[in-house]
């Protein structure tokens, strides 16, 4: 009965081969959000358009205006009027615009001297996108007051991402979102096609054991997920430049057991869907969406109310997401993401359990 | 014919709920028999043949199928039975050879035994030049009888046909029915459900369920001789007349 069970493999494995669809949105779809999210949708920002306001052209204005422009982010766009400030920030000729006081140079000097001023620099951005505007604003703070120090009330220092680099981000959500994708909803989708298409019928009327016939349904979608995975860390790793110092293994592990618990899902959306249609919906909408939202994937969980923070406790992603932040950007080792990999086996067995129990009353 | 039963099923009950999907249905069938299993949509055929096949478990009553108890060894029936449903049972984006050694593999079929009999089923449907060709590009006629020959493949002693000719021009059902004759000859016992009644003509014997009940049972031409009825179409709507349930 071994031979059996390759058939069945084997059959799955050509269902997926020769689906063209199928096989291009498996290849495409990591590459492509990854880098849609990686370079296309990233809130830093490159190549800030500014323009400078300066009442005199002293020395200590004309070096700044020069660190400017040397720093990549910003391209410096000249000299303006006061008066043209408004006019060329609404033609978004420029994003940002620095104002200097005449008595720049000696503003600063007393400020080393410790006598309290008012700040000589007045930054003006366009805020119509917030999240360019405040991370111009902060880049345009940093350059000014990098060499001489401006009179700073603050100072930020960012952890883990010192370059503020979104893909760093996203690249764990990425993953999250696209293993659920492929491993529960192809695969329920693929069962349920069988029981719309009447084959899974003619299989229950064989021999070969209902767990038989699902296991071997996964097997290949585990297979597509893996090379899915090699080909994300790849890119993550040589195209994104995200460190991974935590140790490629460890979030090699933890992924595979992610992918087995998006299998379980799959086998659980499958006993719930009689159509294929119905588990796309159950998938899309009951999987995907609340997984995007609370996962932790686009929104910080820690700030949601308290509901959503326990419901997001339910989202298998959630733990998958911090598991992989840990380990791939702040470098944690395997040991310090226990508590997610402990949530995580939790939820395999649950879901196993509960799926195996529903599939079999499905054959009465 | 030899009077051995191969199929015996004893005041057999299938209720969901309040509603008596088979309500007490008792019959033989023999082997190398074709039985045809007649009765309007929704008179309890398709649910009777999946309590037999081992895929759903009867309320009450009793059943055996070659030998097996359909209650507490539908393991053991399915290793000796075929099934072919009335939506086509093949996969369509793979191609004939792939189907047939899909199938042979799930009946445990050996290597060697698919080879002559895979080359036997193909010679004999003159399927040879199609043996590449994907099963989703072939006529449905085609398909049908293909999925019959694969159905029968492993050489069940009994072939469950759940309507298998819906949808199939005359001629193909005809030739169709070529096939099911040889399989009878050959010794497989065949169980057949089909609502054309120019079909229930072919059968050896038939029975005709009616909300849920047996009404009758017997040769085409003892049934028409009963109720004084000129074709097997009388008969089933003299019967059907008095129906409760709707289509």
């Amino acid at each position: 009965m071994k031979n059996n069970f390759i058939q069945f493999v084997r059959k799955e494995s050509l269902h997926i081969l020769r689906d063209r669809r199928t096989m291009l949105v498996v290849i495409l779809m990591p590459a492509v959000m990854l880098m849609l999210f990686g370079f296309a949708i990233s809130t830093e920002v490159n190549d800030v358009r500014v323009a400078v306001v300066a009442p005199v052209r002293s020395d200590g204005i004309r070096e700044a205006v020069d660190r400017l422009s040397r720093n990549g982010c910003f391209s410096f766009c000249g000299y303006i009027s006061e008066q043209d400030v408004d006019v060329k920030l609404r033609s978004g000729e420029v994003l940002a615009v620095v104002v200097f006081d005449a008595d720049y140079d000696r503003t600063l000097l007393q400020a080393e001297q410790n006598i309290p001023v008012k700040p000589p620099v007045q930054i003006v951005v366009d805020a119509s996108n917030t999240n360019t505007a405040s991370s111009a604003a902060l880049y345009l703070q940093n350059a000014l007051s990098a060499e001489r120090p401006v009179p700073t009330v603050f100072e930020t220092r960012l952890l883990y991402n010192p370059q503020m680099k979104s893909a760093y981000n996203f690249v764990p959500g990425i993953m999250g979102v696209i293993f659920i994708l492929v491993c529960a909803m192809m695969t329920s989708v693929s069962i349920v096609r069988e029981k719309e298409t009447g084959t899974m019928e003619v299989l229950l009327v064989s021999p070969v054991r209902p767990l038989k016939i699902v296991a071997a349904k996964m097997i290949p979608y585990l297979g597509v997920s893996c090379i899915m995975l090699a080909v994300i860390l790849l890119l993550a790793r040589y195209v994104l430049e995200i460190p991974m110092s935590g140790g490629v293994g460890g979030i090699v592990a933890v992924s595979l057991l992610y992918l087995v618990l998006a299998l379980a899902l799959g086998l659980f959306v499958s006993t719930v869907a009689q159509t294929q249609v119905a588990a796309l919906l159950v998938s899309a909408m009951v999987m995907i969406l609340p997984m995007i939202m609370l996962s932790g994937m686009l929104f910080p969980v820690e700030n949601m109310p308290v509901v959503l923070q326990g419901i997001s406790c339910c989202i298998p992603a959630r733990w998958y997401i911090s598991a992989m932040r840990k380990m791939m950007i702040e470098g944690l080792p395997v040991a310090a993401v226990w508590r997610e990999i402990a949530v995580l086996c939790a939820m395999i067995a649950v879901l196993t359990g509960v799926s195996l129990r529903k599939f079999n009353d499905k054959l009465e | 014919m030899k009077k051995e039963v191969v199929i015996s099923v004893r005041e057999l009950t299938k209720r969901f709920g309040d509603f008596t999907a088979v309500d007490r249905i008792s019959f033989d069938v023999f082997r190398g028999e074709i039985f045809g299993f007649l009765g309007a949509n929704g008179a309890g055929k398709t649910t009777a043949m999946r309590m037999l096949c081992g895929l759903s478990f009867p309320t009450s009553g009793s059943g055996t199928v070659a030998g097996f108890d359909v209650v507490r060894s539908g393991e053991k029936i399915k290793r000796r039975i075929g099934y072919m449903s009335q939506k086509f049972s093949l996969y369509d984006d793979l191609t004939v050879m792939e189907n047939i050694r899909l199938f042979a593999g799930i009946y445990g079929l050996s290597g060697a035994d698919t080879r002559t009999r895979a080359a036997e089923l193909l010679s004999r449907l003159d399927f040879a030049p199609e043996r590449h060709s994907l099963v989703g590009s072939l006529p449905l006629g085609w398909k049908q009888k293909l999925a019959f020959s694969i159905a029968t493949l492993h050489r069940p002693e009994i072939v469950f046909l759940d309507e298998p000719t819906g949808g199939v021009d005359p001629v193909t059902r005809r030739q169709f029915w070529e096939l099911i004759y040889e399989a009878a000859d050959a010794g497989t016992t065949v169980f057949v459900t089909t609502h054309y009644m120019d079909e229930a003509e072919y059968c050896h014997r038939v029975s005709v369920m009616v909300d849920g009940e047996i009404r009758a049972l017997g040769t085409p031409s003892e049934l028409k001789r009963q109720f004084a009825a000129g074709s097997m179409d009388e008969v089933f709507r003299i019967l059907a007349r008095n129906a409760k349930r709707g289509e």
